[in-house]
């Protein structure tokens, strides 16, 4: 140790390679007789820990727990997504989420992007509330690598400073989120359902369900920055897309980083049928379909309803239809607008992962079944008489024959 | 090949209830399980161990209890079972938890592959995973729904992401999150339950681990659960009468009158 409040060298392992001296962002380090010296302007940022090849920069635990000091945290971000060139679904509700928190701080929002420069994604994000646009470039980053993404996120975060980082709880957010988390140790929240700033203490309220949605609980990150939270899609409202705004757009590249992933191939599926997550209406199928083939008639209401296509467990598990399709404890966690449960009877781990939808209709021959405890409207009879009587009615109003 | 498991006790959803005076969830009197996805990770060990051979320990963190979870993952086939447990440890949130467990998977030696289940079914958050992963300084993949090759210092696995699939590979040691839909775990066997009788599990605590007492259990956590509360129970709903016919009418009906079609 080398100072208080100062990381120290560790003198058999520094090379003086000079990294650590590029990747300051306060030109605290210098060289001298071949080994790195870091003065006493220090910011603790921890930028020269993530470059150093040889692990030789430590920080003293005590000094870390310090580290993030609150009140030098400002702005709300949140971590744009973009899969296969389009804007994740998820956030421009997470940017007006985000927009509400920073106009409650009196403080900007920005959008981060790890995906290659594209103008129209720009615009995207400025169009739904984006104060500025931070783009990291780097070829790892733009490959897919999810550890090299993180590292670079974890720079930038370290050296801007964000109050508070949002992430959709996508496959992507969800990987990424917590890996960050833990290299700044700080908290993160999953899941929120609920978000907001509290006008005294100036912290990011986060409300969330456990247990299945049996119980919610407001969580505070009080002493580690920035406090980081992930967002289901659909939870939050997108805000209207303003078509003319604009806003600056600020480069980020990353000091040297380490891979971890290879993206060799993506497999897209049936994506508007089996895409749960991002549905405006689902339409499961249960046991009570009786035979896989049935699956069809559910297949063509969904198609007339512009909706993704759900299973109970029962149904997976008799091979009736893939996995990705699965609604509950071991599937998939649902909240769409309308949620259509046919032949399915309700058991709670299926309840846990449907109940949040906001309209639930139930259909089913067992007017005792719990799935019509949680639905907003049920239909007591033969969803084989049921189902194609809806069919025909959505034919007749959309004018199909 | 040393796999390590990880595995969490959770209470089954189905009995959890909330004491209405104190805001707390009951446990008490609640049975416990392996985390349902937890059982995957245990299959898909026990199923690397049997191609490549080698050895499978199986961890976890949690009150004395969790031992009996512990000793159902041996009697499926795991070699080796260790108890992270001290009273220090309690409260931990996903950072101080991802913390305690990398302390505990160095302890155990050199390792090829950490597998953990997608998330727990009591909190939901899938965090510990890819955190535990940082914490060790290996790199990791969520959401693995098949191993396609593992060996040679790399491995390759299929990813279920949003409308299909990945193939990911990365380099030893690494760390796995796994969904369901990777294996159907086994049942345990009378030998194995006999094993398991005989097999004690290493309880290790704060000392043992070395940890720093400042990042495990509640001084360690970032994040503060400050209220819970139970959600208002949905409205009871209508049911709409009438023949099937009618029934669709009055649905199309109700769902256009709310817009929502």
């Amino acid at each position: 140790m080398e100072g208080k409040g100062r990381p120290a060298i560790l003198k058999e392992e520094c090379t003086g390679c000079g990294a650590c001296v590029e990747a300051c962002p306060i030109g605290a380090i210098r060289m001298h007789d071949g080994l790195a010296q870091i003065d006493e302007s220090c910011n603790l940022c921890g930028g020269c820990r993530d470059v150093c090849p040889s692990g030789a920069i430590r920080f003293p635990e005590e000094d870390r727990e310090k580290q993030p000091a609150v009140a030098e945290h400002h702005h709300v971000w949140v971590f744009a997504e973009v899969r296969q060139g389009k804007l994740a679904s998820v956030v421009p509700e997470l940017l007006g989420a985000g927009r509400r928190l920073a106009d409650q701080l009196g403080e900007s929002l920005h959008a981060v992007v790890v995906t290659a420069p594209r103008e129209e994604i720009y615009q995207q994000l400025f169009g739904y509330g984006a104060d500025a646009v931070w783009q990291v470039e780097h070829e790892l980053v733009f490959e897919g690598d999810e550890m090299a993404r993180a590292a670079a996120l974890c720079q930038l975060i370290r050296r801007e400073r964000p109050a508070v980082v949002l992430f959709g709880a996508t496959a992507m957010g969800r990987s990424l989120a917590p890996r960050i988390a833990t290299r700044l140790k700080t908290g993160l929240t999953a899941d929120c359902t609920g978000l907001e700033i509290d006008p005294e203490t100036r912290l990011l309220r986060q409300i969330r369900p456990a247990f299945g949605g049996n119980i919610m609980a407001e969580i505070l990150t009080k002493y580690r920055r920035p406090q980081m939270a992930t967002v289901r899609p659909r939870v939050m409202k997108a805000p209207r897309f303003r078509p003319d705004s604009s806003g600056p757009i600020h480069h980020f590249v990353p000091a040297e980083l380490d891979g971890g992933l290879t993206l060799e191939e993506l497999v897209l599926e049936e994506v508007e049928t089996v895409n749960l997550e991002d549905a405006d209406i689902i339409v499961s199928g249960g046991r009570g379909l009786g035979d896989p083939r049935n699956f069809a008639l559910l297949e063509e209401l969904a198609r007339l309803l512009g909706a993704a296509v759900g299973a109970s467990r029962a149904a997976v598990d008799s091979g009736w239809i893939p996995y990705p399709h699965q609604v509950g404890q071991t599937g998939k966690t649902v909240a769409p607008k309308v949620y259509i449960a046919v032949g399915i009877s309700g058991a709670i781990q299926h309840l846990v992962g449907m109940q949040s939808s906001d309209v639930i209709v139930a259909i089913n021959k067992n007017p005792d079944a719990p799935i019509f405890k949680v639905a907003t409207y049920g239909i007591v009879g033969d969803l084989f008489e049921v189902v194609p009587a809806l069919i025909r009615q959505l034919k007749k109003m959309r004018g199909v024959t | 090949m040393h796999v390590v498991v990880c595995i969490k006790q959770v209470p089954e959803i189905t009995e959890v209830s909330i004491d209405r005076r104190t805001n707390t969830l009951v446990r008490e009197g609640v049975p416990s399980i392996i985390n349902p996805f937890d059982m995957y990770a245990i299959e898909e060990g026990l199923r690397l161990k049997e191609a490549h051979g080698g050895t499978v320990s199986v961890i976890s963190m949690g009150p004395p209890q969790v031992e009996s979870s512990l000793k159902e993952a041996v009697a499926m086939g795991a070699d080796r079972a260790v108890l992270l447990s001290d009273s220090r440890f309690a409260g931990a949130d996903t950072l101080a938890t991802a913390y305690t467990l990398a302390q505990g998977i160095r302890r155990l030696g050199q390792f090829d592959l950490v597998i953990c289940g997608k998330q727990a079914i009591d909190g939901d958050t899938g965090q510990v995973g890819p955190g535990l992963a940082e914490e060790l300084g290996i790199p990791h993949v969520t959401y693995v729904r098949r191993i396609r090759e593992l060996g040679d210092g790399m491995l390759r696995v299929e990813r279920m992401v949003e409308g299909g699939w990945e193939l990911i590979s990365t380099t030893l040691p690494a760390l796995i999150s796994v969904v369901k839909d990777i294996n159907e775990p086994r049942l345990p066997s009378l030998k194995g339950i006999m094993r398991a009788k005989r097999t004690p599990v290493t309880v290790w605590g704060l000392e043992e681990l070395g940890c720093d007492p400042q990042r495990v259990g509640l001084t360690g956590s970032a994040t503060e659960v400050v209220r819970i509360w139970t959600p208002e129970p949905r409205e009871s709903g209508e049911l709409l009468q009438g023949d099937p016919e009618q029934q669709a009418r009055q649905l199309v009906e109700r769902l256009r009158g709310l817009g929502v079609i």
